[in-house]
């Protein structure tokens, strides 16, 4: 059951049209259930456990159970993403524990700025994209000898 | 006829994917658009913030050259990537990457994407190419300056459309269309100009995993030959389309191997043969010059590995532990410090599988794997279409206007259709671009599209009675569930119709015990080849009978007859090149041996699209002078 949904920590999104997991998952798996107000993964065997639908849920309803086909039961990786990094929680078959923390980014999110601050020019016909060359750190772009 | 809405979308650029190419041409596209007052729309089947293979993260970015700091010359990479793919590349394209790809890199850092730094501030390399990143968000931040640049310009984003053909004005591409997978809406944009980088093409193999983990592909089941579809749809030539690419990865999680080979300098051997790269060093006389020279093509080494699991040596095995100990060994009289490095070594590993494939995480920790103690195990994953990484297979697309290439025929990055562009998985035989060069040449394209449209863009005409007909054929499938599933008390098995994974088995099966998949253990010849065209003639008939019930289930149909076009384009191709060039990616059996007086040139093909034929071609090679 590649990515699951916890019944009790699942709050339908709070029956807003949009779910986060259903937003969010990239092969457009996760559905709502509007009778029981409960999402779920409409297809498991086509996730990718790539757990984007368990980071972004508000609730942490969400987490994955290994592919049946291989993993051995009783493993977990859950992440707990914030603006600035992410905690991984790895459970193992033993019960022993392992914990990650890694920076996600260095900006706030939302800032970035597409020209990245360099200067820009007005050539269309020259071979030098928007911010070049001062992006490449060179004074031209390039040419072969 | 399913009684879906029309929507029509005019634009001037229409970008067709919300990946890493196309969040580039739309950043540098938007910048362009906005000086000429033109419009740029981009369609994304996904959410932008986490759509295609970087949906995860990733842990590195496997394409920095380092020019500004002499660390390499642009000519450097066209070495590399010529000798990595056998000889076949198009240097023009890969140099034109490789000349810009540096100014991507230097952009993502400003956006925010932590790149590790050493103690001077110079970036971490994890080999000669390739920088360490902490990658878990890479495609938030990239995705976010690509919607800061759009909507700067006063353009659109479309999310959960999913984009199936292109409309045409005689061999010019004037748009597309696409249906949403949330409402009753199929869409028609209009355009002077198009940009298809919407990824590769998996799941047209059979997956090793074919249960719970059927969805455990190596690269996204979400990406299914979109681009390939839409160029071929197009009547656009098409390149290296035999060039699939099979990577040698962690066994089933398919966590990525690349740290553990370059950073942490560990071996790979077979459990009865020994370090295979030793062992059969010989083996690589026979793929001269590509086969002399560090580092060894992918591909061979590949194939040194299946020749010693052929012969009864495997499994094979990722020498973790081997690799912890040499690196503890050089901190034998200092434990703490030993300690210390052990810590960072442990984190950097498991970071390496939590930024970008973390079933891998999942399955060491459901094994009780631990890598200081005992090595694990690695394989070949299924084939997979992939131009921006190792595969080479897309669109043939024009070389830079600066550069004296023969393949030249108008605007940078354009296929042979008028007004369309093609960029990252989308483009052809311009291999190791990987994120950011396939970034880099999505911010070609957009800058070249846009040029383009100020020179030549003209009101696109749309024939509108063609469009209906493409709506009626694009929601058939709904209309054939709808007349048919109350017929039998299991809708699932019907005579009137095929559900889509039914469909994509069949596909699968047909492709791995014809076309060289695991079970055949990547070996096929011509006889295979053509059996297995006559069959997929009774699967492309049987592609009109496929059935969905909903948004959902119609983008599954889509998907899969995307995967045909994907699928019988690489036949084709294998079939007329009649050599093995990339033995470890497939091996014809009947023409065993590289064959560089005929085959050092591209297979080119191409779709007619008034009579469905196809045309194979041979293409010169063309080498940079002085490189
Ligand atoms: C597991 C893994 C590890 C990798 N490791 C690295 C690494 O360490 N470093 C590195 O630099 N690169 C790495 N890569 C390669 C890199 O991810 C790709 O080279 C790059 O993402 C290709 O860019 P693209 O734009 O062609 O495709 P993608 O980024 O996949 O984008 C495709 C886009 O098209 C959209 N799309 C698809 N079909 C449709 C449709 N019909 N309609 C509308 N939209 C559609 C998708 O939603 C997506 O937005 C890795 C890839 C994978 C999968
Ligand atoms: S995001 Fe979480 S809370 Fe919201 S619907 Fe999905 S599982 Fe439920
Ligand atoms: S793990 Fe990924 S593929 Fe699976 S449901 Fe969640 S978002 Fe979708």
């Amino acid at each position: 059951m590649p990515s699951y949904v916890i019944f009790e920590k699942c709050d339908g999104c709070k029956g807003q049209d949009k779910t986060a997991c259903m937003y969010i998952c990239p092969n457009d798996l996760m559905v709502l259930d509007k009778e029981r107000m409960k999402a779920y993964n409409r297809d498991p065997q086509m996730c990718w456990e790539c757990m984007c639908c368990v980071k972004i849920c508000p609730q942490q309803a969400m987490d994955v159970r290994g592919y049946a086909d291989f993993i051995p039961m009783g493993a977990s990786a859950t992440p707990l993403r914030g603006s600035e990094d992410i905690m991984w929680t790895i459970k193992f078959r033993d019960g022993s524990i392992k914990r990650f923390k890694f920076p996600t980014r260095t900006t706030p999110e939302g800032s970035a700025d597409p020209l990245g601050g360099f200067g820009t020019h007005d050539d269309l016909n020259s071979p030098a994209l928007a911010t070049e060359p001062g992006s490449l750190g060179l004074t031209a772009v390039p040419t072969p000898n | 006829m399913a009684n879906w809405e029309t929507v029509v979308v005019n634009t001037d650029l229409l970008i067709c994917g919300g990946g890493f190419a196309t969040c580039g041409a739309a950043t540098e596209a938007s910048y362009w658009a906005k000086k000429k007052g033109l419009k740029v729309t981009l369609v994304d089947k996904g959410a932008l913030d986490r759509s295609g293979a970087v949906a995860m993260g990733l842990s590195a970015i496997n394409q920095y050259v380092g020019v500004k700091d002499g660390e390499n010359t642009v000519e450097d990479y066209v070495r590399y990537v010529r000798q990595d793919l056998m000889g076949i590349s198009r240097e023009d394209l890969v140099y034109n990457i490789a000349r810009h790809v540096d100014s991507t890199v230097h952009l993502f850092e400003k956006w925010g994407l932590k790149i590790w730094k050493d103690e001077q501030g110079k970036y971490v390399h994890e080999g000669r190419w390739q920088l360490m990143i902490n990658g878990e968000s890479y495609k938030i931040i990239i995705a976010e300056a690509a919607k800061n640049a759009i909507a700067a310009a006063g353009g659109e984003i479309f999310e959960r459309v999913f984009i199936v053909e292109p409309l045409m004005d005689g061999n010019k591409c004037v748009g597309a269309v696409g249906f949403s997978t949330r409402e009753n809406q199929f869409y028609v944009f209009k355009a002077k100009a198009v940009i298809i980088g919407m990824g590769g093409a998996v799941h047209v193999f059979r997956p090793r995993s074919v249960g719970e983990g059927f969805g455990r592909s190596w690269y996204p089941p979400f990406n299914s030959g979109s681009s390939a579809y839409f160029t071929i749809k197009a009547g656009a030539e098409m390149t290296c389309q035999e060039v699939r690419f099979i990577p040698v990865r962690f066994k089933d999680g398919y966590g990525p191997v690349g740290a553990w080979f370059l950073l942490f300098k560990s071996r790979a051997i077979s459990a009865g043969g020994g370090d295979y790269m030793v062992t059969r060093k010989d083996t690589l006389q026979k793929y001269a010059p590509y086969g002399l020279v560090k580092p060894i093509p992918a591909n061979l080494r590949n194939y040194l590995g299946m020749l010693d699991t052929d012969e009864g040596l495997g499994p094979l095995y990722m020498e973790t532990d081997e690799a912890i100990k040499n690196i503890a060994e050089q901190y034998k009289d200092d434990t703490k410090a030993f300690k210390k490095k052990m810590k960072e070594l442990e984190s950097e590993a498991w970071e390496d599988f939590l930024d970008m494939t973390i079933s891998q995480a999942i399955l060491w920790a459901g094994q009780n794997v631990k890598p200081e103690e005992k090595h694990s195990e690695i394989t070949a994953c299924e084939p997979y279409f992939i131009g921006s990484h190792s595969g080479a297979s897309g669109a043939w697309v024009s070389g830079p206007e600066d550069l004296p290439t023969p393949y030249k025929w108008g605007y940078v990055n354009m296929t042979t259709v008028e007004g369309l562009f093609a960029a990252g998985d989308g483009s052809g035989a311009s291999s190791h671009k990987f994120s950011s060069g396939s970034h880099a040449e999505g911010r070609i394209a957009g800058k070249s599209a846009i040029k383009y449209i100020v020179e030549k863009g003209k009101e696109p005409n749309v024939d509108m009675a063609e469009v209906e007909k493409l709506k009626a054929k694009i929601l058939l499938p709904l209309d054939l569930w709808e007349k048919h599933s109350k017929e039998t008390t299991d809708p699932e098995i019907n005579t009137n119709y095929i559900l889509p994974r039914q469909f994509l088995h069949r596909l699968q099966k047909l492709m791995d015990e014809y076309a060289g998949g695991v079970v055949s253990a990547f070996k096929t010849s011509k006889a295979l080849l053509e059996r297995g065209l006559e069959l997929m003639v009774f699967l492309k008939e049987d592609a009109e009978k496929m059935a969905a019930r909903d948004q959902h289930e119609l983008m599954r149909v889509w998907e899969n007859n995307q995967r045909v076009m994907q699928a019988e384009a690489h036949i084709r191709s294998i079939h007329f090149r009649e050599e093995t060039r990339w033995p470890g990616y497939y091996f014809r059996a009947d023409k065993p041996n590289m064959d560089d007086a005929n085959w050092r040139c591209f297979v080119n093909c191409q779709w007619d699209r008034m009579t469905g034929e196809w045309k194979m071609m041979k293409k010169d090679i063309w080498n940079m002078p002085g490189v």
